[in-house]
């Protein structure tokens, strides 16, 4: 199910937090209500890490990670990244890139199995995403936008692309991300999809502006209705049970 | 796109649907991602838009009042009323577009006037939403300020412009209302008035009695003066209101005139003839000295300069009957007409059959006359002369006649009631009734009856006059003429056919020809 949060006033909650399956990193926000919805919803499943990229509160945008690895820009700290590999799961990577373009938050957008990055990004920083996240990448725009980053967003199970997409676009995407899309807002009307919410597997997390309709498109698409984390251990358990008899 | 012009092939983009945020209907997606009925909704785009106005109106003249003094003419749901209208709303109106304004019909004595606008504003990330809304604006009667002044007192002018001419008839005037309702010179003038030497024009502003006074000063050698008298004073403003009339005099020298020039003017002529005729008068006086066939011109500075007065004029005209011709020269052009010398011999008319007397004069109406005809002239020989001018002349030969025009007085006797062709307009005069009315009628109507037989003699004076096709005049089948000469009249080509405007079913606008 998803919820409506609001970061000190401002509804592009996607700016200020990353959602993964397997962490969530929280800005450090002026009050703790940000964090304490978060832990309040996801501290059974993953861990909810508070943190500051570069010293910024945009961590959302300048970071890129899965349930495999997080990559973080040139620009952070050390202190940041020693943070991180400490307050992380031991399999999660965190891996500091040289990268220009350094909002690696709005350059590439990924699930656990496919990324999509911006076209004009660097070779190794291609091979570097390939490696670390696990994912096979492909250099796409979306609905002529080339920061996929922040204008789409996807988990394994849907997708959502800005409204003016056409739709052989959204065909062409859906088949290289093998995930159901469709075309949506968020947050009223904003186009920016990536910016206004943050999702994963089993919950999501949108600006307090989102209408109940944008809602109701979001829980549909990336099939949030009836996802609780233990779900995926009970479909695992089937699978269990069997090779065990 | 320059992408497909440079050949690259573009694959053919649907766009798809989504639903409207607020209401989920599908929609296509536009700017703001709202379905039309729920941005319409939410944004309003006609707040802080007028509703309501007043405007101001002059029932007297049916003018809006635009502050802070301008009063402007318009009818009710006209263009003029229209842009005003918009011109009102126009600060109120600034941030809007306004595509398309019409009136809403109301009655038109509710005082209301309604306004249907269509307005164009961008909302949110750039959609732009078009709604109409209506103002509504209020009539409030209020006099404006000529009107307040008229209603005071009807009578009440600014500026008055005397017209005089000392001069015992009243041709001079004739000619000049022709003239003025040709070129609509008193169109401004608040009233007309007769008075006994002239006519007395009124007007609103100092500024069209000028104008006015220009006018006449360019068609008529005439010298003004002006005055200006107090009315009222505001002290606290110092603003003063005054009454301002000129006094226009017009030279008293009119055509056919017998003229006997000052010893001065005649020797800055060339030692012109004394005895000189005047020909035509516009603006400036030509002279012609019938024995010598030279003209001279005189204008208006220069006849003030050293004003003389004719000493014989057309009244004092006498008909002769030419009895031999003998051309001294051919014709010669001489300021536009032709004249010719000759000798010849005439008699009076009144001296005809009953006595012998017979004249023989030079004159300059040679190329006119032949033996038979009749002529009309000046008899010096019998007459009284008591002319200042005259008496400086010493040794002066004065002939006997001096002959100025042909006479069509004895066929106009033949054809007596024969109706005319074209007639005249005239400007509505108020007359002076307690001046000596009632003899001047039969004298005004003899001199207006004669000013049109001048202008059918004379095309040149038919010049700057319109004349205009008499509808009732029917051409008498008796009108082909067996008998020698036909009176000269008025070519059909040179009457103006009169602009009807009425609702005739048979008679649409007239061409000027």
């Amino acid at each position: 199910m998803a919820t409506r949060v609001q970061f000190e006033n401002c509804c592009d909650i996607g700016v200020f937090s990353k959602l993964t399956n397997a962490y969530c990193l929280v800005a450090i926000g002026g009050s703790e209500n940000f964090y304490s919805i978060f832990e309040g919803e996801l501290a059974d499943a993953i861990p909810v890490v508070k943190t500051s990229i570069a010293g910024t509160r945009i961590i959302g945008r300048l970071c890129a990670g899965n349930k495999n690895g997080l990559l973080v820009p040139h620009t952070t700290t050390d202190q940041e990244v020693q943070h991180l590999r400490n307050s992380l799961p031991d399999q999660v990577v965190v891996q500091r890139i040289e990268e220009r373009l350094s909002a690696l938050g709005n350059c590439i957008s990924c699930n656990d199995y496919v990324a999509l990055t911006h076209p004009d990004l660097d070779r190794e920083t291609e091979e570097l995403v390939a490696d670390i996240l696990g994912v096979e990448v492909f250099r796409q725009t979306v609905a002529g936008n080339i920061l996929v980053g922040s204008y789409c967003s996807f988990t394994n199970k849907g997708g959502l692309v800005p409204p003016h997409t056409s739709i052989e676009d959204l065909d062409e995407l859906s088949t290289l991300l093998q995930v159901p899309l469709v075309a949506g807002t968020v947050n009223r009307g904003s186009e920016v999809i990536s910016a206004g919410m943050i999702v994963n597997d089993w919950t999501a997390f949108c600006g307090s502006d989102t209408t109940a309709t944008e809602l109701s498109v979001i829980e549909s698409v990336f099939k949030l209705n009836e996802s609780q984390p233990s779900m995926i251990v009970d479909e695992m358990r089937k699978s269990l049970i069997d090779s065990y008899v | 796109m320059d992408l497909a012009a440079s050949g690259m092939f573009l694959p053919p983009q649907t766009v798809g649907t989504i639903l409207c945020c607020i209401c989920g209907v599908t929609m296509s997606p536009n700017s703001a991602n709202m379905c039309v009925t729920c941005l319409r909704s939410r944004v309003d785009i006609t707040e802080g838009l007028p509703r309501h106005a007043a405007l101001f109106y002059c029932p007297e003249c049916q003018c809006y009042l635009q502050p802070p003094r301008t009063w402007i003419r318009a009818d009710l749901e006209s263009k003029e009323l229209l842009t005003f209208c918009l011109r009102r709303l126009k600060p109120l109106t600034r941030n809007v577009r306004i595509i398309n304004a019409e009136f809403v019909w109301t009655e038109p004595h509710s005082k209301r006037i309604k306004l249907r606008l269509r307005i164009q504003k961008e909302v949110l990330n750039g959609a732009i939403l078009e709604q109409s809304h209506i103002v509504e604006f209020t009539q409030h009667d209020n006099l404006c300020e000529s009107c307040t002044r008229y209603q005071a007192n009807p009578d009440q002018w600014v500026a008055a412009v005397q017209l005089r001419q000392h001069v015992s008839h009243r041709r001079t005037f004739f000619f000049l209302e022709q003239l003025i309702l040709r070129h609509g010179a008193a169109s401004r003038a608040i009233n007309i008035k007769e008075a006994d030497r002239g006519v007395d024009f009124f007007f609103g502003n100092r500024s069209h009695a000028i104008k006015f006074v220009d006018f006449i000063s360019n068609s008529i050698p005439a010298q003004s003066r002006s005055d200006k008298q107090l009315v009222s004073h505001d002290p606290k403003s110092s603003t003063y209101n005054y009454k301002y009339t000129f006094s226009v005099e017009i030279c008293p020298i009119c055509r056919e005139d017998l003229i006997c020039l000052p010893p001065k003017v005649a020797k800055s002529f060339g030692n012109l003839g004394p005895l000189v005729l005047c020909m035509k008068v516009s603006n400036s006086i030509a002279l012609l000295d019938p024995l010598t066939l030279r003209i001279a011109y005189l204008d208006a500075n220069k006849y003030w300069a050293s004003p003389f007065k004719a000493f014989l004029s057309s009244r004092q005209l006498v008909e002769f009957i030419v009895l031999d011709v003998d051309l001294e020269s051919s014709e010669i052009a001489v300021g536009g007409l032709k004249y010719a010398l000759a000798y010849v011999q005439v008699a009076r008319l009144s001296d005809f059959g009953k006595n012998d007397n017979i004249f023989s004069v030079r004159t300059h109406l040679g190329h006119l006359l032949c033996p038979g005809d009749y002529a009309l002239g000046y008899d010096l020989y019998g007459a009284n002369i008591n002319d200042i001018e005259m008496d400086k002349y010493k040794g002066l030969d004065i002939p006997h006649v001096i002959l100025l025009k042909k006479s069509y007085e004895q066929m106009r006797k033949k054809k007596r009631g024969k109706a005319r062709s074209w007639k005249l307009k005239s400007l509505n005069m108020e007359v002076d009734g307690t001046i000596k009315a009632r003899p001047d009628e039969e004298k005004r109507a003899a001199e207006y009856e004669e000013f049109l037989w001048d202008l059918e003699e004379n095309p040149e004076m038919r010049f700057n006059i319109s004349l205009y096709r008499d509808k009732d005049y029917q051409p008498s089948e008796m009108a082909s003429t067996v008998d020698g000469d036909d009176l000269p009249s008025v070519p059909l080509d040179e009457l103006i056919a009169e602009l009807d405007i009425s609702d005739d079913e048979n008679d649409n606008t007239n061409s000027m020809e």
